[in-house]
């Protein structure tokens, strides 16, 4: 077991009281398993994946452990948690490749990045050239200013130096988001690729993009308001859904070839609750069609089959 | 209803506008009333640039735009005000499009005191609301609020909203739901959908090759500023001629198929149509006198370059060469 999540929660501490966006959140992420992360804006999807990694100042750990490798992370001590992060966790945060530093060369950028953390540019190049060129990038971008690169070469760099010192888990947010379609196909097969090499042990791939997921990911898990909704092979998440909330997703996306003419597809009513003061028990439950007395206490995120978990009332 | 003749965009650009960026090529289209065209193509395609020139946004650099018959490529300040009570636009970023710091009433306000000076309160009320249903919103959750109060689908069916206060003909979509959330998305594509119904024409600009597919009747497939494919939605996705369409569609991620499984199909479709070019496969054929829009394309020099070929009955593809510098692969 590479990771492992029990009962997460994470609040934003704002003037008008803490922000409930992981509410206790427990799931496992297994040796050379790719998990995607889907939900809409505000489900906590990128928190989950900051939380695994840094608190910002504003994020409050309030109780639950992370475990990888067996190892608790200390994620409430920043200190404490710099010994880890890059060596054995890394983030691609959102955004990454319009992050990188316009005044410095890739190369000399990645040098810094390596100083950081206390190693040797010239020892890590070879492989750092060697994985270049597996993710189908000339050598010489190393000589070039990022200005001087397309959206899917940058995202390409990024994914190359987070995962330099072969980190256990490596965490992508929105990684092959505002791509184009060519280009967010080469990175996604990139991130597979580093994967089946062992660059990266696990990976967590976080994206409201589920078709890209389906294409990636081995399992999905589901999240809806602070909480988990449902994890699952991603066959099984596409196809044979459980929760309400995952099956009116998965219905509401358009596959190539439906039509509105002849197969008209329906959106889900209502919005996500408030996460400043959210209702208890299960947070879909104004918006499910399924909604019953027994939704107003929590329903448990427990395994319905062979590595499908659910939290529903109504699913046995 | 609407009609692009040979439309073409360059930007200067460089140092002092020193180099030219030729981001529109000799594209020409037509949209008709209760009809929805999605001009489909990646970052650089030049469908942005398309959308703004029917907006009036940008000055195109040649061709012509003519609107029921009438020639609207140069509009003064005067005219514009009447072909926008016909024409609007909706954008990408809903939250870009209001002023944060007004509450949403603010922009049907401006509408009102521009388009509509002489309605009473009473009737402009009630037109509000009925164009407010119109896009399924409830007026009393909407007005009064500022937009940061409302989610991004909301604030988009409002934008809408505000542009069917007009009596519009035509909308030019610039793509706006790709910063929706799925759940939503799908409410704002069933709206287009509707107003179709009711004789509205759309001219849908999007990257999203499944979304365009779900509203679209016909697609036009752009890239870099020129088109290289187009027909009826079904005729490009079932059967992709050029290239770069094929290509486009084998690199989707689908919900139901693997990468793997489109690429076998596409493989076994690459190699009935390695080597060929249909655009000038069929130029040949006829005598290089096919089609009026291969006649008027040679008419200015350029069939080469950009004109099309109508492969099947409504089904267009142009010369297989990807980027206009490309050599043709039959040579």
């Amino acid at each position: 077991m590479t990771l492992s999540v029990t009962d997460l929660r994470v609040h934003y501490r704002t003037l008008r009281g803490p922000v409930k966006a992981l509410d206790g959140v427990s799931f496992e992420v297994a040796d050379g398993e790719i998990m995607g992360i889907a939900g809409e804006s505000g489900c906590g999807k990128t928190t989950l994946g900051k939380a695994l990694i840094r608190l910002d100042t504003r994020m409050e750990h309030v109780g639950g452990t992370i475990a990888l490798d067996g190892e608790k992370l200390p994620i409430a001590d920043d200190g404490a948690m710099r010994r880890h992060r890059y060596r054995e966790v890394s983030l691609i945060p959102q955004y990454a490749m319009s992050a990188m530093n316009p005044t410095r060369k890739i190369g000399r950028m990645i040098r810094d990045l390596l100083a950081a953390h206390n190693v040797r540019y010239t020892e890590v190049l070879p492989e750092l050239e060697r994985r270049l060129e597996l993710v189908g990038l000339d050598t010489d971008v190393l000589k070039r200013y990022p200005i001087e690169l397309s959206g899917g070469m940058k995202q390409r760099v990024v994914l190359v130096l987070s995962t330099l010192l072969n980190p256990s888990l490596l965490i992508g947010d929105e990684v092959t988001s505002a791509l184009d379609v060519s280009s967010q196909k080469a990175v996604a097969r990139a991130l597979v690729e580093f994967r089946d090499h062992g660059f990266v042990r696990s990976m967590i791939v976080i994206t409201h993009d589920i078709s890209v997921l389906f294409q990636v990911a081995d399992t999905i898990l589901v999240m809806y308001a602070g909480h988990l909704a449902e994890k699952a092979p991603a066959r099984t998440i596409i196809d044979e859904p459980l929760h309400p909330y995952t099956k009116m997703l998965i219905g509401a996306l358009p596959k190539v070839g439906d039509r509105y003419e002849e197969q008209r597809l329906e959106g889900i009513e209502g919005r996500p609750p408030s996460l400043l003061d959210p209702p208890a028990g299960c947070r879909f439950r104004d918006r499910c069609p399924l909604a019953h007395d027994r939704c107003a206490e929590a329903p448990p995120f427990r395994e319905v089959a062979e590595g499908h978990q659910v939290a529903c009332w109504a699913v046995s | 209803m609407l009609t692009l003749d040979a439309l073409d965009k360059v930007y200067k650009t460089g140092t002092f506008g020193t180099s030219d960026l030729h981001a529109v090529r000799q594209v020409s289209l037509d949209v008709q009333r209760g009809e929805v065209v999605s001009l489909i193509g990646e970052s650089g395609s030049g469908k942005s640039t398309i959308g703004k020139m029917v907006l009036h946004l940008l000055d195109s650099t040649g061709g012509s735009i003519t609107f029921d018959g009438r020639d609207v490529t140069r509009l003064g300040f005067r005219a514009r005000r009447d072909y926008y009570r016909k024409v609007q636009g909706v954008f990408q970023d809903p939250f870009s499009s209001f002023n944060p710091i007004f509450k949403v009433d603010r922009t049907f306000e401006t509408l009102r005191r521009s388009y509509f000076p002489r309605v009473s309160g009473a009737a402009w009320r009630q037109k509000l609301e009925e164009a407010l249903g119109a896009v399924t919103l409830e007026p009393g959750d909407i007005l009064g609020k500022f937009p940061h109060q409302l989610s991004g689908g909301q604030l988009q069916r409002l934008l809408i909203a505000r542009a069917l206060l007009l009596d519009i003909e035509l909308l030019v979509a610039d793509e706006i739901i790709s910063m929706l959330d799925a759940s939503t998305r799908i409410d704002v594509l069933n709206l287009l959908g509707e107003l179709k119904s009711r004789g509205l024409g759309i001219l849908f600009v999007t990257h999203d090759l499944s979304l365009g597919n779900y509203v679209s009747d016909r697609v036009v497939i752009l890239y870099k500023g020129r088109v290289v494919e187009r027909g009826a939605t079904s005729a490009v996705f079932d059967d992709p001629l050029h290239p770069y369409t094929r290509d486009l569609l084998a690199s989707v991620p689908h919900l139901d198929r693997t990468w793997e499984e489109v690429e076998a199909e596409e493989s076994r479709r690459s190699a009935r149509l390695a080597g060929r070019c249909l655009f000038h496969e069929a130029l040949a054929a006829q005598g290089r006198s096919l089609g009026e829009e291969a006649a008027a394309g040679s008419a200015s020099g350029t069939a080469d370059d950009v004109g099309l070929v109508e492969h099947a009955p409504g089904h267009f593809v142009g010369c297989f060469r990807k980027a206009a510098d490309e050599e043709c692969p039959a040579g």
